[in-house]
C-alpha cells in the first residue's frame, strides 16, 4: 500500500467523496478511484473500470465478478439521515442513527426545538424545510424522516424529498393524519407513484409506544429498506392488529 | 465478539491510525477481509492494523484468526511482499487457528510503504 495512495484515499474520505481502493491480490498493485479518476500503479481496462464504478454505486466491497483476483474496497461517505422536526422522538432517533453509522442533519426552523442544548452532537440546518432539503440534496444514500406533526413544516419537506432519489422517506402520523397529508400533497401535484414512496404511518409494526421505541421502529424500517430485506411477517405482539405500525403512539 | 461496525462508515478510522503509526517511525501492516463464504464474523472490508510493536487495532474475525494474521504481518512488515491468506473449515489450518464457526474467509495482508 503506497503511502501517497493512502493519503489520497484519506483526503477523498475527508471531502466525503465516494472512493474505491482497488487491489490486485496476485501482486499487491493498487489503484485509487475517486470521481472516475484513477491513480496508482494498477491499470484497469474499460470493463474492469466500469465494474469498479458499479461497485461504488452499489456500495459493495468484494472481489470483482469479472476477475476475482481484483478486490474493490469501497469507501463511501456515511449514509445520511435528514430529520425534519427537532421533537422528542428525534432526541432518541439521532443518537441511535449515529450509532448505526449515519451522519444526521436536523431541519427545524423553530429555535426553541432545534438548538444545541437539545441536540448537542448534530448538524442543525438553517432554513424552512423545503429550502433546507433542497440545499442538502438528498441522494440514494439519504433517508428523510418527517416528524413535526405540523403540515406547515412536514409538507414542504416531503414535497422536496419525494422529488429526490432518497432511499427512505417516512412521515409520522396516524393513518387518518397520513390520509389527509396525501390529499394535500396530491393538491401540490405529486403523483401516486411518488406518494407511495412515503412510509406512513412511519416505522415497523413492533408495537412501539415511547419516543425511543418509535425511534427503534423507524431505524429498523430504514435498515430493512436499505438492505432490501423482506417485510416482517411473524412475532407480532399479542393483541396487536395486523399492519399496525408505530401509529398507536403517533 | 468484536463490535460490528456499520457497513459504510462511522467506525474508528483505522487507516488514519495506520498513517499515525507510520509517522511515528513504525512499520505498519494492514489486513483486509476481501471475501467470505458461509458464516463469517466480520464483513468484507473489515480491517486489522498492526505495527512492529504488535499494537493492534480493528479486527478481521471474532478473534479466531488474528494470531495467524499477525504472524504473517510480521514477515510482511520485515519486507516480504503482500500476501493473500485463506482460512476455512476445509483447511487444516482452520482448526489450528480456530475458525470453527463454519466460515471461510480470505484476508489480504500488506505493508504501508
Amino acid at each position: 500500500m503506497k503511502r501517497a495512495l493512502l493519503e489520497a484515499l484519506q483526503a477523498a474520505r475527508r471531502a466525503k467523496r465516494p472512493a474505491a481502493l482497488v487491489t490486485d491480490l496476485r501482486d499487491g498493485q493498487q489503484a485509487l478511484i475517486v470521481d472516475s479518476d484513477r491513480q496508482g500503479d494498477l491499470a484497469l481496462d474499460a470493463g474492469l473500470f466500469a465494474a469498479v464504478e458499479a461497485a461504488i454505486q452499489a456500495d459493495r466491497s468484494g472481489p470483482l465478478a469479472e476477475d476475482d483476483g481484483i478486490f474493490v474496497h469501497v469507501f463511501n461517505p456515511p449514509l445520511r439521515l435528514i430529520t425534519v422536526g427537532a421533537v422528542h422522538i428525534s432526541q432518541a432517533l439521532v443518537p441511535m442513527a449515529q450509532l448505526a453509522g449515519y451522519e444526521v442533519l436536523m431541519v427545524d426552523p423553530r429555535k426553541a426545538w432545534a438548538n444545541t442544548e437539545r441536540f448537542p452532537d448534530v448538524t442543525l440546518v438553517e432554513g424552512w424545510p423545503d429550502e433546507a432539503l433542497r440545499s442538502l440534496q438528498p441522494d440514494h444514500r439519504t433517508a428523510v424522516v418527517v416528524l413535526t406533526h405540523d403540515p406547515k413544516l412536514d409538507d414542504p419537506a416531503l414535497t422536496v424529498a419525494l422529488r429526490s432519489p432518497a432511499f427512505y422517506i417516512g412521515a409520522l402520523g396516524s393513518r387518518k393524519t397520513h390520509g389527509k397529508r396525501l390529499d394535500r400533497l396530491r393538491g401540490e401535484g405529486l403523483e401516486e407513484a411518488a406518494l407511495a414512496r412515503i412510509h406512513g404511518p412511519i416505522g415497523l409494526a413492533i408495537g412501539a409506544k415511547s419516543p425511543a421505541e418509535i425511534a427503534i421502529a423507524i431505524l429498523a424500517q430504514m435498515t430493512q429498506v436499505l438492505h432490501g430485506a423482506s417485510p416482517l411477517v411473524k412475532a407480532r405482539p399479542p393483541g396487536q392488529r395486523q399492519g399496525q405500525g408505530a401509529e398507536a403512539a403517533q | 465478539m468484536a463490535k460490528q461496525e456499520p457497513i459504510t462508515a462511522g467506525a474508528a478510522d483505522l487507516l488514519a491510525e495506520a498513517l499515525r503509526w507510520r509517522d511515528e517511525g513504525h512499520s505498519v501492516a494492514v489486513a483486509t477481509v476481501v471475501s467470505t463464504w458461509g458464516s463469517s464474523p466480520r464483513p468484507v472490508g473489515s480491517q486489522l492494523i498492526v505495527d512492529d510493536q504488535l499494537r493492534l487495532q480493528g479486527s478481521v474475525s471474532g478473534g479466531c484468526i488474528e494470531g495467524a494474521v499477525v504472524h504473517e504481518a510480521q514477515a510482511i512488515m520485515a519486507g516480504a511482499p503482500g500476501k493473500l491468506l485463506e482460512f476455512g473449515v476445509s483447511d487444516e489450518q482452520a482448526w489450528e487457528v480456530g475458525l470453527a464457526c463454519g466460515g471461510t474467509i480470505r484476508v489480504f495482508v500488506e505493508a504501508v510503504e
